[in-house]
């Protein structure tokens, strides 16, 4: 593997299967606004997501979507924290959310002075769009902050951000969620 | 032979596929054209990584260039993040007709919520100040909701990216 996709991959897993887990609070969110938020921050995650795949699949001759869809699930580098299907703990979602987001500047920060000209531009493209999921968090946080059942979730969950050796079961299950309708037509391109 | 100039021209009367009352050229997503033996090289940059519009936008721009009679070369360039800073004076007056407010300009280090949350946006139908954030994200990825006190209109305003 190469030093990029070594370094890209983590993250862009990250953003696959937290879009996705994002995407489930459509329709269903507590209110309207937040119905609209979590879908749009889920379609910024999967943008940065096959962005990120994109340029590791120009180094290795390969295209985003067979990196994002044609591995198994125990090749995923995502963390524990974004594999858990959060639906319908609005609480443990938005402690998700804020220690996702957290741990995400920093690495955004690290990536954006890079060597690597082409990932160092990137990181700076997303993290301008970033800025706006770490406003929303910090909102949250300030909100439910005194909730003894967020601030639960946020001890519960923490442990979970830097946790990328074994997937639980719900990787997997998202994966055949994920990939279902790619699998059913072999060799398609969508 | 086409010219960088033509090219130029033709991409400017490509609307924005989801804001038509903005061109690409004004929106600010075409960095550089570079025309070298009918082979034409347009280089993008995505406004939002997650804009369903960018294939469109993308598609657009080869299909004029091919009716200019040259090969087109649409590379996307994300090394060179967007701001919202780019779209031209031209386009931030017709996205302020059409009823989305035009993006603040990107102070250093970006957007803060304190800002968002105070009263310096203006209303695009009244002109006024006392608006409010409503939601940091609406209908499409560029755009935040906020409500004007003054008419009671709720309006779009272009994320400052």
């Amino acid at each position: 593997m190469s030093e990029r996709a070594r370094l890209l991959l983590p993250i862009a897993d990250d953003e696959l299967v937290l879009g996705w887990r994002n995407s489930e609070w459509t329709g269903i969110a507590p209110f309207l606004e937040e119905d609209v938020a979590f879908s749009s921050i889920a379609q910024n995650e999967i943008g940065h997501a096959r962005a990120l795949y994109q340029l590791v699949a120009d180094e290795l001759g390969t295209t985003a979507d067979e990196l994002a869809f044609d591995r198994s699930p125990d090749e995923y580098r995502c963390s524990r924290l974004v594999e858990l299907r959060l639906v319908p703990d609005w609480a443990r979602t938005i402690a998700r959310h804020y220690l996702y987001e957290t741990a995400d500047a920093k690495r955004l920060e690290e990536l954006k002075a890079s060597d690597d000209p082409e990932a160092a531009g990137l990181a700076e493209k997303i993290d301008r769009e970033e800025a706006y999921h770490r406003m929303h968090a910090e909102m949250w946080f300030e909100r439910l902050n005194d909730e003894p059942r967020f601030r639960e979730a946020l001890e519960e969950l923490r442990p979970l951000v830097d946790e990328r050796g074994e997937h639980g079961p719900e990787l997997a299950e998202l994966w055949e969620e994920m990939t279902v309708v790619r699998r059913s037509v072999a060799g398609a391109t969508w | 032979m086409v010219t960088a100039a033509e090219v130029w021209d033709a991409l400017a009367e490509i609307p924005d596929p989801e804001i038509p009352v903005v061109s690409l050229v004004e929106l600010g997503v075409v960095r550089d054209v570079a025309v070298e033996n009918g082979h034409v090289r347009v280089d993008f940059t995505p406004t939002f990584l997650g804009c369903p519009a960018l294939e469109v936008m993308r598609d657009a721009m080869a299909e004029r260039i091919r009716a200019l009679g040259a090969e087109p070369e649409i590379r996307v360039r994300t090394d060179d993040a967007w701001s919202s800073d780019r779209i031209s004076a031209a386009g931030r007056e017709k996205l302020r007709a059409a009823g989305f407010a035009p993006p603040a300009p990107r102070a250093e280090g970006g957007p803060t919520l304190v800002q968002l949350q105070s009263t310096v946006f203006r209303c695009p139908y009244c002109g006024s100040t006392d608006t409010r954030l409503e939601n940091l994200f609406g209908p499409t990825p560029c755009r935040s909701l906020r409500y004007c006190a003054s008419c009671r209109q709720p309006f779009e305003q272009f994320k400052t990216l």
